[in-house]
C-alpha cells in the first residue's frame, strides 16, 4: 500500500455497532494517516454515517477501539472532540439565527479567539457567497444556501481532522468546485486529515489518496483508487465501487424485506 | 464560561424573536388571570377571603414561568430533531456547560415571561404590598425557572421525539400547576390533595412569590426556600446527567 508519510491520525480496529440486535457496522477497521485525504464510500445505509458518529463521539461503539491521534473518543472524549471538525449529512444549522451569529456560535464553542472568528467568518461567507445575506436569518434561506453554510462553519476552525459526511450533497457544481479547492487548500497547507464520504466517485477519485468501500456494515474493499480499479479490472472507480457492491438500490430505511434479510445476516453472523 | 454565555445568549435570542410564542405565552396567564380573577373574584370574597386577584396574581406568575421553562427545557426536542443539538455535541466543551448554558438561558427566559405577567396583573389591579419583596420575588421566579427547565431538559434527554410531548403536557405540567396552591389556598383541603400540594415543588414556588409579593403565605418563606433550593438542585444534576448521555 501507498501511504503518504505520517503517523496515523485515525485509527480504527474492528469497529462494531448494534441497534436492537441490527449490526449497522461489523469489524470496520482502517487506519488513516496524518495529512491524507481518505474517502469512505458506500450505497445508502452502508454504515458511513455511523461510523463517522462513533469517531466524532455521538455514538458509543458496541465493541472494537478508535484512536483519534492516539486519543481514545470513548473515555478521553474533550481531547478528542479538540481535534476534528465536521460538517455534518444533515442540516445541524440555527434556523431562528442569522447566518454570522451561526458562525460565532460555533466559534465560541471552538474557543476561536473573537478576532479571528470575524476574519475568518468573512472570508468564509465570501468564499461561500454568503456575505450579502449574513446578517438574514437562516430560515429565509435556501437548500442550497443552508448547505453552503454548514460547509464554513465547519471549516471556521482549523481541526486536526476533518469529517465531512456528504458534503457535496444537494450543491451545483459551482460550489463543490469550491469546497473541494478550499479542502485541499487546508489539507496541502495546514497538513489537516480529512475523512469523507460522497456518492459522487469521480470526486472521491480526485480528491482522495485511499478509499475504503463499505457495504452492508463491513468494509469490501480499501486501497488507492487506482489499486481498486485494478483489482477490480474497472475504468473507473464507479465502475469498481459497482462491481464490489451490485447494483441493488439500496433503501435507507430498511423496509421488511431487508429487515429480514438484515436479521438473516445477524444469525448467520452469530452461527460463524 | 463563554460557551455558557452563548449558548444562553442563544435562548434569548429565539425568545424575543419568536414574536408568536411570546404573544401566545402570554395568552394564557392573561386569560386564567381575567377570567378566574374576575368570575371567581365575588365567591372568593363572600368566602371570607378578601380579593382572590390579590391572591391569584402570584400562582398565575408562577403559572407562566412553568410553562416557560417546562417548554425551554423541552425544546431540546426540537435541537435534536432539526440538528443544532448535533452541533453543540460534538463541540469541545463538556457538556455540563452546554446544559448549564440552555438551562440558564431557559431560566432566563422564564424569569422575563414572570415578569411581564406581573406588569399584567398590576394593571388589572393586582397590588404589591410590598416592593422590597420583588427582589425576593426575582429569586423565587429564578428557581422556578431554574427547576422546570431542568425538569424539561431532562425528559427531553431520554425522549427521541414529539410523541411523549403531550403525555408530559396533560400528565405533569398541568397536574404540577392545578394541584399548586396557584389557584386555591392549601387551608382546609380534603387529606389527599392537602398531602398531594405538599409534594407539588410548584406549591412552594409560588407560596414563595406570594409571601413575597403579598405578605401573605403558607409554609414560610424559610421552606419554601431550603425545598425549592434542594429539589432545583436535584434536578439539575439530574438533567446534567442525563444531557450528558445523550447518544445522536
Amino acid at each position: 500500500m501507498r501511504y503518504v508519510s505520517g503517523s496515523a491520525m485515525i485509527e480504527v480496529h474492528e469497529l462494531t455497532k448494534t441497534f436492537n440486535g441490527l449490526t449497522a457496522v461489523r469489524e470496520v477497521s482502517l487506519e488513516v494517516k496524518e495529512g491524507e485525504i481518505f474517502a469512505f464510500l458506500g450505497p445508502n445505509g452502508a454504515g458511513k454515517t455511523t461510523t463517522i458518529k462513533m469517531l466524532t463521539t455521538l455514538l458509543r461503539p458496541t465493541s472494537g477501539t478508535i484512536r483519534l491521534n492516539g486519543i481514545d473518543p470513548t473515555i478521553r472524549q474533550q481531547e478528542a472532540r479538540k481535534l476534528f471538525g465536521i460538517v455534518f449529512q444533515d442540516p445541524s444549522v440555527d434556523d431562528e439565527l442569522t447566518a454570522q451569529e451561526n458562525l460565532e456560535i460555533h466559534g465560541a464553542l471552538y474557543h476561536v479567539p473573537r478576532k479571528l472568528i470575524g476574519e475568518r467568518s468573512e472570508r468564509l461567507l465570501k468564499l461561500f457567497e454568503l456575505w450579502e445575506r449574513r446578517h438574514d436569518p437562516v430560515k429565509q434561506f435556501s437548500g442550497g444556501m443552508r448547505r453552503r453554510l454548514e460547509i464554513a462553519r465547519g471549516l471556521l476552525h482549523t481541526p486536526r481532522i476533518i469529517f465531512l459526511d456528504e458534503p457535496t450533497l444537494g450543491l451545483d457544481p459551482q460550489t463543490r468546485n469550491q469546497l473541494w479547492l478550499h479542502v485541499k487548500e487546508l489539507n496541502q497547507e495546514d497538513g489537516v486529515t480529512v475523512f469523507l464520504t460522497t456518492h459522487y466517485m469521480e470526486e472521491a477519485e480526485r480528491v482522495a489518496k485511499r478509499v475504503a468501500i463499505i457495504d452492508h456494515g463491513s468494509i469490501v474493499a480499501q486501497g488507492s483508487p487506482e489499486e481498486l480499479r485494478r483489482q477490480t479490472g474497472s475504468a473507473t472507480l464507479e465502475e469498481a465501487f459497482l462491481t464490489l457492491t451490485g447494483t441493488t438500490i439500496r433503501e435507507e430505511e430498511p423496509d421488511s424485506l431487508t429487515q429480514m434479510r438484515n436479521m438473516a445476516r445477524v444469525w448467520r453472523g452469530q452461527q460463524r | 464560561m463563554i460557551p455558557i454565555y452563548v449558548l444562553w445568549m442563544r435562548q434569548l435570542k429565539r425568545y424575543v424573536r419568536s414574536r408568536p410564542r411570546v404573544i401566545g405565552s402570554l395568552g394564557q396567564p392573561l386569560l386564567f388571570l381575567l377570567a378566574l380573577g374576575f368570575g371567581l373574584g365575588p365567591v372568593f370574597r363572600k368566602a371570607g377571603q378578601g380579593s382572590y386577584l390579590q391572591f391569584l396574581a402570584s400562582g398565575i406568575v408562577g403559572m407562566a414561568v412553568l410553562f416557560t421553562a417546562m417548554f425551554s427545557g423541552i425544546e431540546l426536542i426540537w435541537d435534536r430533531q432539526f440538528g443544532f443539538l448535533k452541533e453543540t455535541l460534538v463541540a469541545p466543551v463538556p457538556r455540563i456547560q452546554i446544559m448549564i448554558g440552555r438551562t440558564l438561558g431557559g431560566a432566563t427566559v422564564a424569569v422575563l415571561q414572570g415578569l411581564v405577567v406581573i406588569i399584567i396583573a398590576v394593571v388589572a389591579g393586582f397590588r404589591v404590598t410590598h416592593y422590597a419583596g420583588l427582589a425576593s420575588a426575582l429569586v423565587f421566579m429564578g428557581l422556578i425557572g431554574l427547576t422546570f427547565t431542568a425538569l424539561g431538559t431532562a425528559l427531553a434527554s431520554v425522549l427521541p421525539d414529539f410523541q411523549g410531548f403531550q403525555l408530559i403536557m396533560n400528565l405533569l405540567v398541568m397536574p404540577i400547576f392545578f394541584l399548586s396552591g396557584a389557584l386555591f389556598p392549601l387551608i382546609g383541603l380534603p387529606k389527599l390533595l392537602d398531602v398531594i400540594a405538599r409534594l407539588d415543588p410548584l406549591s412552594y414556588g409560588v407560596d414563595g412569590l406570594r409571601t413575597a409579593l403579598t405578605g401573605v403565605g403558607h409554609f414560610g418563606l424559610g421552606t419554601d426556600l431550603a425545598v425549592l433550593s434542594g429539589l432545583c438542585a436535584v434536578l439539575l444534576v439530574l438533567g446534567g446527567w442525563l444531557f450528558s448521555r445523550i447518544e445522536l
